[in-house]
């Protein structure tokens, strides 16, 4: 039988749990990645431990596009994501248009360490992808094609090609093709490497739109050699077929982090932040899925192996091979137009 | 009579009126009045290519489709009634597989290692696979699969409205049986020929995995530039506009045809 003792103990722990709870509840927040495997990595290699070492939740959800909900949401007065992991230019773009907080380094002694080129005022680079040049084993068993003026080279490497329906990274691989060094590409020449995409343009056969449909291309047979994204080729590599690429002038793409402009959680958004850039979280990513870490610290932290990191895009001697794009050349309005040209381009 | 159709009469206005309305909408206003998504489909001329293509398209698959479609109704018309309901079961099966699976199928047809490819090299027909994809002949080909059934289901049913005594009337005054097809049957199934035509014109006008799949990215069609210009400006009201532009000229094609026959021989069975 319960006595008033008793009772008032029950009372009091109970009460206790409350307020045990609503600490919780407030050390939360909400995360946005692209969902899928890459989401699933992220949870394993960085999430699930920053959340276990911050001592908070993190809530997430995915979305494939993240930019029309950034807007929608800001836009709103109520946005309801902290933390979003999106291409790096919507961060910048997000930014500049008052729809992503500015963040102080002061607070994010991980980001702060970081090469400038690795971070921007809103924003600091989560993970690293690379736009490659792949090819079929099958048709270039020796001799591959090497660089971009290569792949131009219709004479010297006949063959079925593919670039990207998209103006990131392919105008860029242009210019590359032009002569043009890889760490002297900004601002790009857009009438130049137009000039030198039309060179090219017959000997297209495929412009492709989504990351599996250059798979499909490849993995098929139906082009010799295409620009892709290396997870994609690895990916098909690792299926059987006989396809590899090579680092050399790929262009090193980042997704970032960057935190919504009057998030709910803003204070605990900043914490994660700098959590998840933490080179051993950063290192256990690519254990997981092809892609590079966004912290370069992470490659000192011996969690990666020679073996893996020379797989990896971001890695410092692949990284020295190619150009890093530049999401504030494209977002900026010399970049927009860039885009716009591209429409017409393709159509004519 | 109008508190049966009241349910459907909302759900319309609910699910289609109002959403197209609020994308008209936004294409003249976006922070103030303006025409400037119309000027820009008006002017630049990628979007007249990509109308002309879609139209041309468009021309080219109600063609093939007509050449197709007509023996097949006519074989389903001529022939026992069971025989007909199996011609048109076969007709109307690839209805229940999604138009994603029948472009991937396509893609395995006709890419350049695909089936026909390598059947030919097989045959030491060709020495070089042939460009059968990744361009507009295999947009077309594929769209003309998915958009056959429209040709054929009013075809069908127009034919089978023609009584089959003038053809006999025809032969027993003489008339070779070509002369009587020509002069009789074809003339009273021309009703069916035109709606069909304009069902497969219409809907094909609006295409987008397909060329999207099959295309190659050259082969930009209006369905594509609206899906593109969202990404692009960042705003409904650029990609509304082409999509207004489309939607009147479906309506002008409607409109002319209802001049000629009327639009429940169409869309429905009349």
């Amino acid at each position: 039988m319960m006595t008033k003792q008793n009772l008032g103990l029950a009372v009091v722990l109970l009460g206790a749990m409350g307020l045990t709870n609503t600490a919780d509840a407030a050390e939360q927040i909400t995360f946005v990645s692209q969902g899928g495997a890459y989401q699933q990595a992220q949870t394993v290699a960085i999430l699930d431990p920053s959340a276990k070492k911050l001592g908070i939740t993190i809530n997430q959800d995915s979305i494939p596009d993240a930019w029309p909900a950034i807007k929608t949401q800001v836009g709103s007065g109520k946005p309801i994501w902290d933390v979003v992991d999106t291409p790096t230019g919507n961060c910048l773009r997000g930014g500049e248009q008052g729809l992503i907080e500015k963040l102080d380094f002061s607070k994010i002694p991980n980001g702060a360490a970081m090469p400038e080129a690795y971070r921007s005022p809103y924003s600091v680079s989560y993970e690293f992808y690379s736009s490659v040049l792949a090819y079929s084993q099958k048709t270039f068993p020796k001799d591959a094609p090497n660089s971009w003026a290569d792949f131009w080279d219709v004479k010297k490497f006949p063959g079925r090609r593919a670039l990207r329906n998209h103006p990131f990274a392919t105008l860029e691989a242009a210019l590359m093709a032009d002569g043009v060094a890889p760490d002297k590409l900004y601002p790009l020449d857009v009438d130049r490497a137009f000039k030198k995409l039309e060179e090219i343009k017959p000997n297209i056969t495929v412009w492709w739109t989504s990351g599996a449909q250059s798979a499909q291309l490849l993995n098929d047979g139906e082009v010799d050699m295409e620009m892709a994204w290396n997870g994609r080729v690895s990916a098909v590599a690792k299926e059987g077929a006989k396809v590899a690429f090579t680092y050399n002038q790929g262009i090193l793409q980042s997704t970032s982090l960057c935190i919504l402009k009057g998030a709910p959680n803003l204070d605990t958004a900043v914490k994660f932040l700098n959590e998840a850039v933490d080179p051993v979280h950063q290192a256990n990513l690519p254990l997981q899925i092809d892609y590079g870490p966004g912290n370069p610290k992470a490659f000192e932290t011996n969690v990666i192996k020679p073996e893996r990191a020379a797989q990896l895009p971001s890695e410092p001697a692949n990284a020295a091979k190619q150009a890093l794009m530049s999401y504030a050349w494209w977002s900026s309005p010399a970049g927009e137009a860039a885009e716009k040209r591209w429409a017409s381009f393709m159509q004519k | 009579m109008l508190a049966l159709v009241s349910p459907a009469l909302l759900v319309i206005l609910a699910l289609i009126v109002l959403p197209v309305g609020w994308l008209a909408w936004q294409s003249i206003y976006h922070d103030g009045f303006t025409l400037e998504n119309y000027r820009r489909v008006f002017t630049e001329d990628i979007y007249w290519r990509s109308f002309a293509l879609t139209f041309e398209i468009s021309l080219a698959v109600t063609v093939i489709a007509l050449l197709l479609g007509y023996p097949v109704a006519y074989l389903a018309n001529s022939v026992p009634k069971g025989w007909s309901i199996l011609i048109l079961s076969l007709v109307v099966l690839p209805f229940w597989t999604s138009v994603l699976v029948r472009a991937y199928a396509w893609l395995a047809l006709l890419q350049r290692t695909g089936v026909i490819n390598q059947f030919l090299r097989y045959l030491d027909v060709i020495s070089e696979p042939l460009g059968l994809v990744h361009n507009t002949f295999g947009t077309v080909v594929a769209t003309v699969h998915i958009l056959l059934p429209f040709m054929v289901l009013p075809l069908y049913a127009t034919m089978q409205k023609i009584p089959g005594d003038l053809m006999q009337a025809g032969t027993s005054l003489g008339a070779s049986p070509s002369l009587t097809f020509f002069r009789v049957f074809l003339p009273l199934s021309l009703p069916g020929v035109l709606a069909g035509c304009t069902m497969v014109f219409v809907l094909c006008l609006g295409f987008y995995i397909t060329p999207e799949l099959l295309g190659g990215g050259r082969t930009v069609m209006v369905s594509m530039l609206v899906s593109r210009n969202v990404e692009l400006y960042n705003q409904f009201g650029a990609a509304s506009a082409v999509a207004v532009v489309l939607l009147l000229s479906v309506l002008a094609i409607f409109f002319v045809v209802s001049r000629f026959i009327s639009l429940d021989r169409v869309l429905g069975q009349k």
